[in-house]
């Protein structure tokens, strides 16, 4: 892929990073304006980025598949160009601001890096729902719609619902619940992994001390990072899948 | 070379292709003719694979096509709208695609042959229709393969490049390929080829030479033989 977009994206974040050390003249203090950008902004760009490629390269597929290609080295071959290309965006751009700022010898070294490892997962996970979407959807506009929605769905309503079940079952036992629907939503359990990992958990209020407890450990981080890559396997396995099936 | 047999295909609630056999033996030059949304490139598309039948078998040069790719290195294919990414130059696409298939030189007598020297450094994405055929011509004849299949290769082109495109598939049939067209111009098709295969609603109609076509429906050209087949279908 050569693509203009990935170096504007790329400029994007080194800028971004620049300003907020500039402003905040703290790294600890950027990672966390960092990760409210990032939650937000990573799953957008990598939806409508990767439904963007695969629409645009619709016919170019088509030229590969008359070629002694397997289909699924073609599908898969597209999505990891699209999905590595805005994680190197998205790493190189935040890490050499961060790197000149001195972060090696700063305390915030392993939440910063937490933030580049959930924002690259946050990528991959985004970029391979994309293309799902756009494999089942011939329709470009409506192909574009689903995508926006999902990522509405995820990064604003989802929270939402999740409020509101939380509020009318308020006599019961959550902790389980609010879980659990936390691991579900990987918008939502990047955010808690980050928010515990640089210790502002007594922001959370009681629900944050069972997080802490739950996600504080290693057996809650390794399950968090499970469902992470689970969050990137599924949708992978389906594009295969799908692109087996799919006539052209 | 190519044997189809009980070959289904349905888009949704359209029956596309309802039980196409067709052996296509080796050696010569078959055009796939029909009315449009016949099912031609549909046919064409399950020989190479892009669509997946739903019942049925094809069968290329001995190898079952299903689920297999490598079939695909003995099979040259124009496809129908030649729309490359936009941002790659001409020289990129064609060293592209090599990579992929295999080296060869061929691409520099071809690329001669129909005078696109002065477009290899230019982006793809400022070529004009026909420039970009023949860039698709170039694409799937410097292969060499043993079998052909060009889906509307006139598109496009000006006179004189047709003029080459015929010569050279005649010089390719000379080699002893068997090459597949789909084509809407009839004088072209009359002109190239040996055989033709007439698909309607689905089915083969007719299959056989143009002068056997021209005995079956009593007409005295090619052109009208087609018309009547069409009309006495009340397609």
């Amino acid at each position: 892929m050569r693509s203009r977009w990935s170096y504007v994206y790329f400029g994007f974040y080194l800028l971004l990073g620049i300003v907020l050390l500039f402003l905040n003249n703290d790294l600890s203090k950027a990672v966390i304006t960092l990760m409210n950008v990032i939650i937000v902004l990573v799953p957008l760009i990598g939806t409508i980025f990767g439904v963007m490629y695969y629409y645009n390269s619709k016919e170019f597929t088509e030229l590969l598949l008359a070629q002694p290609l397997k289909r699924s080295s073609i599908f898969l071959g597209q999505y990891l160009g699209v999905a590595i290309s805005l994680s190197m965006s998205l790493v190189l751009g935040l890490g050499i601001p961060f790197v000149f700022y001195g972060l090696f010898q700063s305390s915030a070294i392993w939440d910063f890096s937490l933030l580049l490892i959930t924002g690259t997962f946050l990528t991959l996970i985004f970029t391979a729902l994309a293309f799902n979407i756009a494999l089942s959807n011939e329709n470009k506009i409506k192909g574009f719609g689903y995508a926006i929605l999902l990522w509405l769905f995820l990064a604003v309503i989802y929270d939402g619902l999740f409020l509101m079940t939380l509020i009318m079952f308020e006599d019961y036992p959550l902790d389980k619940v609010s879980l659990i629907g936390t691991m579900l939503n990987p918008i939502d359990l990047s955010r808690t992994l980050i928010l515990l990992k640089l210790d502002i958990s007594a922001l959370l209020g009681y629900t944050g001390a069972v997080f802490k407890q739950f996600f504080g450990t290693s057996f809650g981080i390794i399950v968090s990072f499970v469902t992470l890559t689970l969050w990137v396997v599924l949708p992978v396995l389906r594009i295969m899948f799908k692109s087996k099936k799919k006539d052209f | 070379m190519v044997i189809i047999e009980n070959l289904h295909k349905k888009f949704g609630k359209n029956q596309v292709l309802s039980g196409v056999n067709l052996t296509i033996n080796e050696g010569g030059i078959f055009a796939v003719l029909g009315p449009n949304g016949s099912g031609k490139t549909t046919l064409i598309k399950a020989v190479l694979g892009m669509v997946i039948p739903n019942k049925g078998n094809i069968t290329v040069l001995g190898e079952n096509i299903y689920k297999n790719s490598d079939y695909r290195h003995k099979i040259d294919y124009l496809p129908q709208i030649a729309n490359f990414p936009s941002n790659l130059r001409v020289k990129e696409l064609i060293k592209m695609i090599k990579d992929l298939r295999k080296p060869t030189n061929e691409d520099e007598q071809l690329i001669k042959l129909f005078r696109l020297e002065p477009f290899l450094d230019k982006k793809l994405g400022q070529l004009s229709g026909g420039t970009k055929q023949k860039v698709n011509l170039v694409l799937t004849f410097m292969f060499d393969s043993a079998l052909v299949i060009l889906d509307e290769p006139t598109t496009g082109l000006d006179p004189i490049s047709l003029i080459r495109l015929k010569d050279l598939i005649k010089a390719e049939k000379a080699k002893g390929k068997t090459i597949l067209i789909t084509s809407h111009i009839m004088s072209f098709v009359e002109e190239v080829s040996d055989e033709i295969v007439f698909i309607l609603e689905g089915k083969i109609y007719f299959k056989g030479t143009i002068q056997e076509l021209k005995t079956k429906t009593q007409q005295p050209d090619f052109e009208h033989a087609i018309a009547s087949i069409l009309s006495d279908n009340h397609a």
